[in-house]
């Protein structure tokens, strides 16, 4: 086993994902404090350019392949399988998004090496993770019992700043066998326009399943009209075509960043936290004291929000 | 075409969860489970393509607490065939997807369809893993999908509402995220007649060999309420106390 940390980077249209740089940042802090080696694993075709933004890490391993032009869940698990088979890193981080919950788990089939999910926290040394599970209602820490550990990284728990380095990282490139791919990209599907741009709005009045019914949703877009704002909701919402996908915050939706965000009946799983954790002003009201959502918020009113609309409302 | 769609109990979030004596899981005694929901959206996609093309559904489950009445739903809504492994005592993910492989090796299938994953995958989302024991290919995010012949077209969520579309051959396991419809609901009625017409078949797990590849060393509760200051008081006080704070800072 080397004393390697690999970052496989998440690009799509040309442009790397900000979960990229925020392990990238973190990597960077544990390849220091272990005197190891970080190194960026990009996978793509004619993508070597990509490389200068990747400066944290010491050294990029790019595969070219016309397979890998675009994204396929097949090329890339053999791709990152081949490249860690071949240099033993010490741990590998991968984000835990659309894509790496395609990745991580087969890796660590075919390489027989652990895999640690959804990691909010990693020690400096590797040796503890944090993983945020139940819906953000509970932390376990564990360690890896092998060698090589893939994790899969929640977005948004490291800062992408720290990971955000311009520079001339040394590129070795790999290749990988990809034949017999039985998963072909076809396209890309863009989301449709037309809607009101809730990553544009100011006030975000957000709805969450405690609305119960889609003939509640009039309250909260009383509140919001009386406010200035736009609705907008968590994915169960969209999920039961009580609203359109367009105003979906959270890890498959939008990432907004109003001066107020109103969480009404929202748990504050980690995949809604990844949308709107950085609002200059969160305030929640849930029934269940112990909802991960207040963990978030700056201002907590535990109630139910059947009272708390129609109190606030009268106010307006 | 044949769908196997494997269902999993969850701990029902809404209840408080405590942790055992040792600190390292959830005290299990008193946790009050219920279907993941994004089983019910992978079965709501099988029962549609049922629907729409004579599909045979089978349920398949680890034995655990209430998985038969989640079989049993499973029948009432449509599911055409119910399988249970017994024999299972780890709970990790890996030792699930194999115990899970080792007893659809003997099964025809085309698609397999798990939920996305679940609250307590600390090792990994199973559809992934299932695949590669089952060597078969994967794709995961899955909200929408057309089958014809041997091949499926495959949808699969990015962030901001974009949308992959690729083209695959079965046999292919999908993780799914969500049914193009809203799942069905089955009155328990209906729930206790499936249980009298239908039977589970058991399987044993078989040969495993594999496990977390991890240990746990501590589970804790995140500082609940650390970030936020909280208002106390009637709904009617908590709204004045609002109000202020939006005049403050002169959003209202
Ligand atoms: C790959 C993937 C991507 C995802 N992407 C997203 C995403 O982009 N956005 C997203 O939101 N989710 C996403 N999810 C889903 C996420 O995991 C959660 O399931 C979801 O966020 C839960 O939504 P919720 O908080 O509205 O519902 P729940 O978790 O069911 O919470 C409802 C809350 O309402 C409270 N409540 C109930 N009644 C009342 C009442 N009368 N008054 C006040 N409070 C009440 C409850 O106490 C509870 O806390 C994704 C999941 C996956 C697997
Ligand atoms: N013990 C299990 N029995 C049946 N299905 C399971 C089991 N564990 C996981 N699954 C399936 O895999 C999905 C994701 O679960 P998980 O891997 O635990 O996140 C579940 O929703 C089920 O479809």
């Amino acid at each position: 086993m080397s004393n390697q940390i690999f970052v496989v980077v998440e690009h799509l249209k040309g442009k790397i994902e900000d979960i990229t740089f925020e392990m990238l940042g973190k990597g960077k802090e544990m390849a220091d404090a272990s005197g190891g080696e970080l190194v960026a694993v990009l996978l793509g075709s004619g993508a070597e350019g990509m490389a200068s933004q990747l400066g944290a890490a010491s050294k990029v391993i790019y595969v070219d392949d016309a397979n890998l032009a675009e994204y396929n869940p097949q090329a890339y698990c053999k791709a990152v399988g081949s490249v860690v088979e071949a240099n033993s890193p010490k741990m590998v981080l991968i984000g835990n998004t659309s894509m790496g919950m395609d990745i991580a788990g087969g890796v660590s089939v075919d390489l027989n090496i652990p895999f640690v999910a959804y990691a909010s926290g990693i020690s400096n040394d590797g040796g503890t993770i944090t993983s945020a599970l139940y819906g953000g209602k509970m932390n376990v820490d564990s360690s890896p019992s092998g060698d090589g550990c893939i994790v899969s990284v929640i977005s948004g728990s490291f800062p992408a700043d720290a990971g955000r380095v311009d520079g001339s990282p040394s590129v070795e490139t790999a290749s990988a066998d990809l034949s017999g791919l039985t998963i072909q990209f076809k396209r890309l599907i863009e989301p449709e326009g037309g809607d009101v741009d809730i990553t544009q709005q100011e006030i975000l009045i957000s709805v969450g399943r405690g609305i119960q019914s889609d003939e509640n949703l009039p309250l909260a877009e009383e509140l919001a009209a009386k406010l200035g704002g736009a609705i907008s909701c968590s994915r169960p919402i969209v999920d039961s075509k009580w609203l359109s996908k367009t105003r979906q915050v959270g890890k498959s939706g939008l990432k907004v960043k109003p001066k107020l965000y109103l969480a009404l009946g929202i748990s504050g799983a980690p995949e809604h936290i990844e949308g709107m954790k950085d609002a200059d002003l969160i305030i929640a009201v849930n029934t269940d004291p112990k909802a991960p959502i207040f963990d978030y918020a700056h201002y907590g009113v535990v109630q139910d929000l059947f009272d708390f609309i129609p109190a606030l409302s009268g106010k307006l | 075409m044949n769908i196997i769609v494997p269902i999993k109990q969850v701990p029902d979030l809404v209840e408080e969860l405590e942790i055992n004596s040792d600190g390292t899981d959830l005290d299990r005694e008193w946790l009050k489970m219920k279907l993941n929901e994004f089983d019910d959206h992978a079965l709501e996609e099988a029962l549609l393509m049922k629907d729409d093309s004579g599909a045979t559904v089978t349920a398949i489950a680890l034995d655990g607490d209430d998985i038969d009445k989640a079989l049993y739903a499973a029948a009432a809504k449509g599911a055409d065939k119910l399988v249970k492994i017994t024999g299972v005592s780890g709970n990790s993910t890996h030792e699930a997807a194999k115990a899970m492989a080792n007893a659809i090796q003997g099964m025809e299938y085309d698609i397999i369809m798990t939920g996305v994953q679940s609250v307590d995958d600390r090792d990994g989302q199973l559809a992934v893993i299932l695949a590669h024991y089952l060597g078969n290919s994967h794709v995961s995010v899955v909200t929408g999908m057309q089958a014809s012949g041997g091949s499926v077209t495959v949808q699969k969520e990015y962030g901001a509402g974009m949308v992959a579309e690729f083209e695959a051959s079965t046999p292919i396991v999908l993780g799914i995220q969500a049914a193009r419809e809203t799942p069905r609901y089955v009155p328990v009625a209906k729930v206790r007649r499936a249980q009298k017409s239908s039977t589970i078949e058991e399987v044993a797990a078989g040969d495993i060999g594999v496990d977390a590849g991890s240990s746990v060393s501590k589970m804790y509760k995140p500082d609940t309420g650390a970030g936020a200051e909280m208002i106390g008081g009637s709904a009617e006080d908590q709204a004045n106390k609002i109000m202020e704070l939006l005049t403050q800072k002169g959003i209202k």
